[in-house]
């Protein structure tokens, strides 16, 4: 089976760490393949970011993503460029104070709490990691296992502690808000 | 860095080129090649080797050539406007038989274009870019896991015939993030050029026996003069049409004459094929899906997939034609490899061309190859 994940926020927010973590988790620990492509607007610093993740269960041929399959914004700029491209049966997570999506918008979506937890925690920047939770408990797209370790090779010594009581904290938000 | 990655195309690239012995890079950084000199500025001290920022791309392959005459494997990387200014020094490493790999990775051209996006553009300026006659050898990755091989091919391409070898990835394969497996040091058979198998004063350059004379290295006591201009044996200017004619065609011998050896590309699902889809690079993957596709609907579709884009596999091209009732040739450009395809095709060929930005999706190859057999 073939999975499309796309995340988009703004440059800062760790949206490519967020797909380096995801598909090193995949490729390295869970052994499947994956291919993540990643694209960003130069002309300003905090400009829109998006990585675009693809699983798979066979070797991925074609590497972009055509419809996804989960859709994840941190920016209300990131959810505007890109609302449209998740299918209809697809699953939404949206940062909940950063993104308002637009009346009528009717696809399954879990709005995470991801930057107040953060700052909650004391370092805003875990914020990505605490999507990453509330993602790979809400879809299964990785196992927590993968995940976990995944994380821990991407992120500076001395961080574990938070980073994956951030990682715990999403799980958790994914749990409650999902529903 | 043995074991397994998930590493981007770009940085596989420079794995591969380190494999294979690279410890000088020169280079000037441009979108979407700039991976590439910046994971070289990190790694290139890390394993003993050099690495310098220049202050363009034409001083950059200077500088290649330069530390590939001293002894050192050599390379640089760049993108479309950056490969133009490199046209006049292939030009140079070839005429100094200077060992060396080029990188292209493309983008949308012409001019500064697409800076951030995919395209096929530069194939015949890989081609035919630089002036006069010479022959080219040049690779076309299709995953990341290419990225690190070809590289490998590359250099010790480069190494073998003393010229050098281009490596034409483009924005998608440079960019994108998958697997990568680093087999170990042993596993990885790496070339260097031919030295001079007598002591220094035994040594005459005038012996043109072999195609790829033996490359004498500065400091070792061997005399040896380089030029840019047409040259004896010794290196020595001579501007005259005779020794041109004993010049240049041993330079494009050295590749012709090993063209069985060098030309590389793969073939599938040709055995009972009716129509034949050829593609090199990114286009590698959407292609073989395409093919796939067209299977599942009774279409008896093959693939030949080019290696080697230069030396062109003609042989293969020509047994393809011999096969199918038509052949289409899908690439990022507006029609490049497709002219070589129909010099030695014999039957109708044809082309599935975009200018670039965006990689042609499967399901537009599907389309036309379902054209092409109607």
């Amino acid at each position: 089976m073939r999975t499309e994940i796309r995340m988009a926020g703004f440059g800062g927010q760790g949206i490519i760490t967020m797909g380096k973590i995801l598909g090193r988790a995949a490729v390295i620990y869970d052994r499947r393949p994956a291919v993540l492509t990643e694209d960003y607007g130069p002309e300003k610093i905090g400009g829109w970011s998006k990585a675009d993740l693809v699983l798979s269960d066979e070797e991925i041929q074609y590497p972009l993503v055509d419809r996804l399959d989960i859709f994840l914004a941190l920016s209300q700029d990131g959810y505007e460029m890109f609302h449209h491209t998740l299918r209809v049966d697809g699953q939404a997570l949206f940062e909940s104070d950063l993104v308002n999506p637009e009346k009528g918008w009717k696809q399954r979506t879990t709005f995470i709490p991801a930057l107040q937890t953060a700052s909650d925690m004391g370092k805003k920047v875990v914020a990505n990691i605490v999507m990453i939770g509330a993602l790979v408990e809400l879809t299964q797209v990785v196992s927590v296992k993968a995940a976990k370790k995944a994380i821990l090779d991407s992120i500076p010594k001395g961080t574990e502690d938070l980073n994956e009581a951030a990682f715990s904290k999403g799980r958790e938000l994914a749990r409650e808000e999902g529903g | 860095m043995t074991g397994e990655h998930f590493m981007k195309g770009d940085e596989a690239l420079v794995e591969g080129s380190i494999a294979a012995g690279c410890r000088f890079y020169a280079g000037y950084p441009i979108t979407p090649s700039s991976e590439i000199a910046e994971r070289m500025a990190w790694r290139m001290p890390l394993v003993g080797g050099d690495y310098i920022q220049i202050e363009d791309e034409m001083g950059s392959l200077a500088a290649v050539i330069g530390a590939s005459c001293a002894g050192a494997k050599a390379m640089t990387a760049t993108s479309g406007p950056g490969f133009s200014l490199m046209m006049e020094h292939i030009g140079l490493a070839i005429m100094l038989e200077a060992p060396c790999v080029v990188v292209d990775i493309q983008r949308g051209g012409p001019s500064t274009g697409l800076p951030t996006l995919m395209s096929q553009g530069d194939m015949m300026q890989a081609r035919w870019g630089s002036h006069g006659d010479y022959e080219m050898v040049a690779y076309a990755p299709g995953t990341v896991q290419e990225m690190f091989d070809f590289a490998i091919k590359a250099f010790n391409t480069a190494e073998r015939f003393r010229v050098p070898v281009l490596v034409m990835g483009d924005q998608i394969v440079g960019q994108m993030t998958a697997r990568l497996v680093i087999p170990s040091e042993e596993e990885i058979e790496v070339s260097y050029r031919p030295l001079p198998d007598v002591p220094p004063e035994e040594y005459s350059p005038a012996d043109v026996s072999r195609l790829v004379p033996p490359m004498v290295l500065p400091g070792e006591g061997y005399g040896l003069h380089m030029t840019a201009l047409t040259h004896d044996e010794f290196g020595y200017p001579e501007t005259s049409a005779s020794r041109q004619e004993s010049l240049v065609p041993r330079l494009i011998r050295k590749i012709k004459e090993n063209e069985q050896d060098i030309v590389e590309y793969e073939e599938r699902l040709l055995d009972d094929a009716e129509v034949g889809l050829v593609v090199y690079g990114s286009m590698k993957g959407p292609g073989w899906e395409a093919v796939q596709a067209a299977r599942k609907e009774g279409i008896k579709a093959g693939i030949l997939r080019l290696i080697t884009p230069w030396p062109f596999p003609r042989e293969p091209v020509e047994r393809l034609s011999e096969r199918v009732a038509a052949i289409l040739v899908a690439e990022v450009n507006m029609g490049q490899m497709v002219h070589s395809v129909r010099e030695y095709a014999r039957c109708p060929v044809h082309h599935l061309g975009h200018p670039g930005g965006r990689i042609f999706h499967p399901d537009e190859i599907l389309r036309a190859l379902r054209k092409v057999i109607t």
